[in-house]
Order: C-alpha cells, then sequence, then structure tokens
C-alpha cells in the first residue's frame, strides 16, 4: 500500500519517494529537502490540528495536511 | 570588472541563517535601506572596510531557499549574482547555518555555479557544537573550492578571519570553483535553454564568465517559468521551456525533479564526509520549548496571552506618549499662534503644517511599538509558530497563517500592517492579505468612537445592568471590523482574487535570544520608511484640506464679521469683549466653513448621506476624513463652531447634542452614532494606505478596487443598520 506524509502518525518516520504536488509547491518542496531517499519524522500537529510540523535534514517544517497528502513516503520501522 | 569603482559584495543566504547579523557585525551602525528598484524588496547595504584599508559595498540579499524566482520580488537575488558588465559583484559571501548545512549547500552549490569569488561564512557553530557536530571545514572548502570560514555571528567570533577572507576573495582572482555535469538528457535539456536565452539575448556565450551564468540562467529559467507571475521573460524562451518539459513528460521523465535530486545527490555526499562522526540524536532545547509553545492547550493559552500583551503595548504603553506628542504639537501651534502676526499664512501654518506634521508624528510610538514586537517575534523564532498555531483558522477564509500578524498589525496602523504583508510569499494571497488589512479597526478610528459613544450613550446606560452601553458599542466596532476582514478576504478570495488553494509552507527555526541591535536597526528603518511614505501624504492632505475648508472665502459675510468686532471691541467690561469677540471667532469660522469648498461639498453630498442618517456638517466631516480619519473630529469643531475641538471637549459634546435636523428632530440619536462608527470602519478613508498599497503591489488598479469596495460596504451596512434601526424604531 502507498502512503503519504499525512497518513504517517506522530512520532512516525517515512523515507521520501515522491513529491506529487502540483508544480510550484513540488519545487518548493523537493529544494527544502523532500527528495527521494530523505528520511522525515512527523513531530506534531499545531493545536488546532492543522498544519504539521515535520523534522528533516536537521531542521522544522510545517506544511499542511493538504500537502502533506502530496508526498509519498515509505514507512520506516 | 572595473577598478576604479567601489567592488560590491552579495550577501546571500537561507533565511535565518544569521545574514542580518553578520552584516550588522561587519559594517557597524551604517547602513542604508531602500528598495530594489520596481519591486518592494528591502535593499540594504553598507560599506565595508576591509583589512587592507580599500572599501567595498557590502548588498544584503533577501533571504531564499533558491535561486528559483516565479516572482519579481524573488527575481532580485538571481539577478544581482548574475548581473554583467560594470555591476557584476565583485564577491559573494554565501551564509549558511552550520546546524542545516545540508539544505544550505543545496544554495550555495547553486550560487557557486556563477563563478563568482565566494566566500562561505558558516555561522552558528556554537549552536552546532551544543549538537554534538563537528565540522570539517577545510574539507569542505577543498570540495567546494571556496573558503570556508566558521563563525559566531552574535559574538564575533570569526570576523576578523571572514573580512580577511573577503579582501582575498575582492582583490585576487581566485580559480573558478569546478563545474560539475549532470547526465546526459538533463545536460542536453539545459542546452536547448540555452539556445533559446542565448536567442532572445538574456544571455550570451561570449566568454567562460558569461558562458557560466546563462548555464545558471537556464536552470532557473527550468525550474521557475511556467505558473510563474514573472515579466519580461522571452517568449521563445517560454516556449523553450515548456517544450523541454512537455518532451521529458512523454519521455516519463520530470525535468523539475531531476535538477532538485540531482544536486541533493551531490550535496548528500558531501556533507557526510564534512560532518564527523554525529553523537546521537540530541533533543534541542528548541524542541523542548515547542513542547510547551505549540502544545495543544498550553500553546494556545500562550498564543492568547502573547497576543494580548502586544496589544496591550499597542495601545495602553502608546498612550503616554501620543498625548504627550499632542500636547507637544498643541503648545507649538499655540507659540506660533501667539507669536506670529494673525492671517492666512499663520493660518496655514498652524492649522496645516504644524497640525499636518502633529497628525504624522502622533503615529510614530505606536509603530515603533508595532515593530519592536514584530521583529522581537522574528527573530525569536515565535512568529513561524504564530502562523503555525493560528493557520487553521486563516486557512478557513482562504488565507494563510503568515497573514496574522499583518492583520493584528492593523488594529494599530494599517500602513505598517501592510508593510509587513511582504512576509508572504505569493503574490495572490499578499495582495488578498493588502486588500482586507485596511477594514481592521486603526488607532486613528479610536477618537471617533470615543467621540460618537459619549455624545450618544449616557455613561450611565448599561446593559444587562452592568455592562456599559458606550464599552459594549466600542467593543462590538473592534468585532465588527475584524468579522468585516475575514468575510471580505472570504468573498474575495473566490472572487476578485480566485487563484489556486493557498498553501503554508514554513521553516520553524529553532528559539534563539533575539538581540537587541537587530531590533533597534529593524525598528527605526521602519519607522523612517512610514515618515517618508506616510508623512508626504498626510501633510500634503492636510494641507490641501485646510485650503478646502477655508477658501473660497465670501467677502461680504468676512465684511461683516469685520463690522461685530468693531462693534464687540467698543464693549467697556474687558470679560464681556473676550466673550464676545471669542464667539465672533467661533462663528465667523463656521461661516467661513460653509462657503467654502469643503463646505458646498458637504452641502452637495446631503442627498446622499440622508439615507444614513448624516447631515450636511457629518458630510463635511467625512470629507476632512479623507485626510487622516482623526480630522474628523475637528473638523466638525469647525462645522459646530467651536474652537480648537477635543474628543473630550465638552463644548464639542454638548454642540452635537443639541444639533437638530430641518425637521427639528436631533441628529445625534444613538441610532446615527452607532451608523456613523460603523461607516468608520467600513470606510477607505486613509489616502496614505492608498499610496502604500500602490506602492506594494505595484500598481493603481488595487488601491482603486480597494477604495472602491470599502466605500461601497460602508455605505451599504450603514443604509442598512440605519434603516433597520429606524423600521424598529432602535436608538431613534
Ligand atoms: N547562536 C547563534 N545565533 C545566531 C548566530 N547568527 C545569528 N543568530 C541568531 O539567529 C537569528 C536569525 O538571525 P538573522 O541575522 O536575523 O538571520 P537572517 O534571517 O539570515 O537575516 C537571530 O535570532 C540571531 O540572533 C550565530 O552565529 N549563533
Ligand atoms: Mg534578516
Amino acid at each position: 500500500m502507498q502512503s503519504t506524509l499525512s497518513d504517517l502518525s506522530i512520532g512516525e518516520r517515512g523515507v521520501i519517494e515522491v513529491v506529487t504536488a502540483a508544480r510550484p509547491l513540488a519545487v518548493r518542496l523537493m529544494e527544502l529537502g523532500l527528495v527521494e531517499g530523505t528520511e522525515v519524522r512527523i513531530k506534531r500537529r499545531a493545536p488546532l490540528g492543522d498544519p504539521l510540523e515535520l523534522e528533516l535534514r536537521g531542521y522544522s517544517l510545517s506544511i499542511r495536511a493538504d500537502e502533506a497528502r502530496c508526498v509519498r513516503v515509505r514507512r520506516e520501522p | 570588472m572595473t577598478t576604479n569603482a567601489t567592488p560590491t559584495v552579495l550577501f546571500a543566504g537561507n533565511p535565518n541563517a544569521g545574514k542580518t547579523t553578520l552584516f550588522n557585525l561587519l559594517t557597524g551602525a551604517r547602513a542604508k535601506v531602500g528598495n530594489y528598484p520596481g519591486v518592494t524588496v528591502d535593499r540594504r547595504e553598507a560599506k565595508l572596510k576591509l583589512d587592507d584599508g580599500s572599501h567595498s559595498t557590502v548588498v544584503d540579499l533577501p533571504g531564499a531557499y533558491s535561486l528559483t524566482a516565479r516572482s519579481a520580488e524573488e527575481r532580485v537575488a538571481i539577478e544581482a549574482l548574475l548581473a554583467a558588465g560594470s555591476a557584476t559583484p565583485a564577491a559573494v559571501v554565501v551564509v549558511l547555518d552550520a546546524t542545516t548545512l545540508g539544505r544550505g549547500l543545496y544554495f550555495a552549490t547553486q550560487v557557486l555555479e556563477v563563478g563568482l569569488p565566494t566566500v562561505i561564512a558558516l555561522t552558528m557553530i556554537d549552536e552546532a557544537k551544543k549538537l554534538g557536530m563537528v565540522i570539517d571545514h577545510a574539507k569542505l572548502a577543498a570540495s567546494l573550492g571556496c573558503a570556508v570560514v566558521p563563525v559566531v555571528a552574535t559574538r564575533g567570533d570569526g570576523k576578523d578571519e571572514l573580512v580577511r577572507a573577503i579582501r582575498d576573495a575582492v582583490t585576487s582572482v581566485p580559480a573558478r570553483s569546478p563545474l560539475r555535469r549532470f547526465d546526459a538528457e538533463l545536460e542536453a535539456d539545459i542546452t536547448v535553454v540555452e539556445d533559446a536565452l542565448v536567442a532572445a539575448t538574456m544571455g550570451s556565450r561570449s566568454d567562460e564568465a558569461a558562458k557560466r551564468r546563462l548555464r545558471v540562467l537556464a536552470q532557473w529559467a527550468l525550474l521557475s517559468i511556467g505558473d510563474d507571475e514573472l515579466t519580461g521573460v522571452a517568449a521563445g524562451v517560454r516556449e523553450a521551456v515548456e517544450r523541454v518539459r512537455s518532451d521529458a513528460k512523454r519521455a516519463n521523465r520530470d525535468v523539475d525533479r531531476e535538477l532538485v535530486t540531482a544536486r541533493y545527490k551531490r550535496v548528500d555526499p558531501l556533507l557526510r564526509d564534512v560532518l564527523g562522526e554525529k553523537a546521537g540524536p540530541v533533543k534541542r532545547l528548541s524542541s523542548r520549548i515547542d513542547d510547551v509553545l505549540v502544545h495543544p492547550v498550553w500553546g494556545l493559552l500562550v498564543f492568547v496571552g502573547v497576543m494580548f500583551v502586544v496589544f496591550q503595548a499597542l495601545f495602553a504603553w502608546a498612550e503616554p506618549l501620543m498625548g504627550l506628542i499632542e500636547s507637544g504639537v498643541d503648545a507649538l501651534s499655540a507659540f506660533a499662534k501667539a507669536e506670529l502676526p494673525e492671517g492666512a499664512f499663520t493660518d496655514l501654518l498652524v492649522n496645516g503644517i504644524i497640525a499636518g506634521v502633529g497628525n504624522v508624528v502622533v503615529f510614530v510610538p505606536q509603530i515603533a511599538i508595532l515593530f519592536v514586537f514584530i521583529t522581537l517575534l522574528e527573530d525569536s523564532g515565535y512568529l513561524a509558530r504564530v502562523a503555525f498555531v493560528i493557520d487553521r483558522i486563516m486557512a478557513k477564509v482562504g488565507l494563510n497563517g503568515k497573514a496574522f500578524v499583518p492583520m493584528l498589525s492593523g488594529f494599530a496602523c494599517a500602513i505598517p500592517a501592510v508593510m509587513a504583508t511582504r512576509t508572504i510569499e505569493s503574490r495572490r494571497d499578499r495582495l488578498l492579505t493588502m486588500l482586507v488589512v485596511p477594514l481592521m479597526s486603526c488607532s486613528a478610528r479610536l477618537p471617533i468612537y470615543v467621540l460618537m459613544t459619549s455624545v450618544v450613550f449616557d455613561p450611565s446606560d448599561k446593559v444587562f445592568g452592568f455592562l456599559s452601553t458606550g464599552a459594549l458599542v466600542l467593543f462590538a466596532m473592534y468585532v465588527t471590523s475584524v468579522v468585516a476582514a475575514l468575510g471580505v478576504a472570504f468573498v474575495l478570495g473566490r472572487t476578485a482574487l480566485k487563484g489556486p488553494r493557498p498553501t503554508l509552507v514554513i521553516e520553524l527555526p529553532p528559539y534563539r535570544m533575539p538581540r537587541a541591535i537587530n531590533i533597534g536597526r529593524a525598528t527605526t528603518s521602519r519607522v523612517r520608511r512610514f515618515l517618508a511614505d506616510a508623512g508626504t501624504v498626510i501633510l500634503a492632505l492636510t494641507i490641501l484640506l485646510w485650503a478646502l475648508l477655508n477658501y473660497p472665502k465670501d467677502s461680504v459675510s468676512e465684511a461683516r464679521f469685520e463690522q461685530m468686532r468693531a462693534v464687540a471691541t467698543a464693549d467697556a467690561d474687558e470679560e464681556a469683549r473676550q466673550a464676545a469677540l471669542a464667539e465672533i471667532d467661533a462663528e465667523q469660522a463656521g461661516e467661513r466653513l460653509r462657503n467654502s469648498a469643503a463646505g458646498r461639498a458637504g452641502r452637495l453630498f446631503e442627498p446622499a448621506l440622508e439615507p444614513l442618517g448624516f447631515d450636511w456638517k457629518i458630510g463635511v466631516g467625512l470629507i476632512g476624513a479623507f485626510a487622516a480619519r482623526e480630522v474628523f473630529v475637528s473638523t466638525l469643531g469647525l462645522v459646530y463652531d467651536v474652537s480648537d475641538a477635543t474628543e473630550e471637549d465638552q463644548g464639542l459634546h454638548a454642540k452635537l447634542r443639541a444639533a437638530k435636523h430641518r425637521d427639528g428632530s436631533r441628529v445625534f440619536t444613538p441610532l446615527t452614532g452607532v451608523a456613523l462608527m460603523v461607516f468608520f470602519v467600513l470606510a477607505c478613508q486613509c489616502m496614505s494606505t492608498l499610496a502604500v498599497v500602490r506602492r506594494e503591489s505595484g500598481s493603481w488598479k488595487w488601491p482603486a478596487f480597494m477604495f472602491g469596495y470599502m466605500t461601497s460596504l460602508a455605505y451599504l451596512v450603514t443604509l442598512v443598520v440605519y434603516q433597520v434601526g429606524r423600521a424598529f424604531g432602535w436608538g431613534v
């Protein structure tokens, strides 16, 4: 089964497979380091439930759940 | 490269990498702040003295994660880097945060490809050490082919070494860092775009440096063109990019992904190579702070608390300073009135120029406090959390979390609030925010609310027996303004500014101790900008308004007043004489106003204002309010023959309470008062805001649209409030 970043629960890790977002967003996410093989961890959700906070490449990035659905990942045990 | 001009050194880097701190450290306090021509992106530049005694000009480029640029604003960085001829920079300093080296190197390798002499300043070395990171900067320098200087920008460690490296870069001509090629398919794509760029004379292959620039430009075009907001890109280049992309798609390739991934594939091994053994994962202090600050419960409480403090500061703390400025201005005009001979010039000086300057300067305390807080929040890292916490709510009306701070700033003044929208990258989201920010109830509206509530409500009026009606109505005005701003955003986002669903992609930087020097500099430069922007407009309009309120003069009535004065002066009793003269002065002022251009206009508009419950005198006040809203109070004072009116003025209160329509009914009923306040909440009565929106949006189209929608909205809503209120007999 294919999972996306938004399927991961808090604290869970995944490895990026591909960003499927539409163009401007896709380029931005990739340039921020969400490229194939990068490990990402879901750190937390905002107090009101959205957006998410991701941890990757030693920094924290916040994106909305809608955007997280456009990032395919492989779950890491 | 010209030798006689001062060499230019560019500072580039990711946001929050420590660029501004380093810039301030190297150049001291002599920064000039302006805008890049054509776009509203701050351009900070300053002189840097090198260790050989020569000078160079340091330019702080806007922070960026890459050279991709989909708008004129973002394009500033790449244009500065690729400038040819005499504008060619002598060197580039790439500021990299040592703790997020991977992402930083993505940007650095892009800049290095330009082929300019480059120095990498590795900041946050102190934090990297705490995280157990050991960075082999010599190895990094060798691999990249440029100098790498570790620094701690906040403490000044490494400053001398950095200056020396910059001097080396500027004076000697170091070997260009080696150029690495991508795989054959991608190289072929780049060549197609390069050819198109050459054909469109956007680049050339005249020499090695030009070839380097061309290659960078081609990659920029591939990643940026399409779904962009760029102007001035040759059609041939657009076509080439589209063609490359669609050909690739047919071959099941994705050029964007290949370009970005290929670069990260180079950066990642390099990173592993220069990073020593990492001591297991350390939980950053920052992350522990966030466990509280963005906690589902505590996080919301902290958020509300922080916003309350900002709000409180804007009003309670600024109040005494504003009072001080007001009394200073009053004292100055009293002095000028007493010392100068009576006449049109003195009148212009006192009621035009001094009052105009006063109208501007009185906002300085609030704006300074506002920017101290914004910079404090920004430098500490909490500003990003503000967006993170509130985004869910902003998303409901089609905005994103970054619109929150500009909207909050709108409670102080729309001008800095419009300027604060610069942090929003997408042009559509920025415009949308800009267009609704002036609906937020700014502090210039407050004197009008205060005047109206105290005129139409009795202080002893209570709702439910304990809530003062006046206070409740005041609160309702603030609620109305917020609801209006969010509602209009919701509607405009689906109509006039329909666009792709806004996204939120924002880095949450670690918390850091903000520094007084950064805050001081950011605040002073913003206050200066406000004075230049608002100052000129408000001053000019106050003078214009003065003329509209005073001219043309009616010679018959002037002569009549002279006669009355002569009669009054003959009165033997000193006290009676003074009283009579004061009365004549006030009456004359009123008469002049009725004959003036503004007075005539007020009467002209009366039929349109009547359904709102306003008479022509209020109409004159509304005309005055277009210069600056607070002017409404003093204009009403003029129309109602009260000299030197203030919102607490008992004379003005009495006159307003006694004012009658032609049919003998009271003008200022509670309903009219509320209708008038609602009008002030919604109407666009601030020329400076329009001027700033014009600058920030780049055309007159948007301020014109803003003026149109706000004024129509104000008229319609006020009409409904008044007519419905009257039909039900509320507050008449
Ligand atoms: N610990 C540490 N903090 C730094 C250093 N350089 C900058 N900072 C802090 O990092 C934050 C962002 O710095 P700033 O200069 O505004 O970054 P810019 O966005 O690149 O201009 C501020 O709070 C600075 O005080 C450094 O070398 N070490
Ligand atoms: Mg900065």
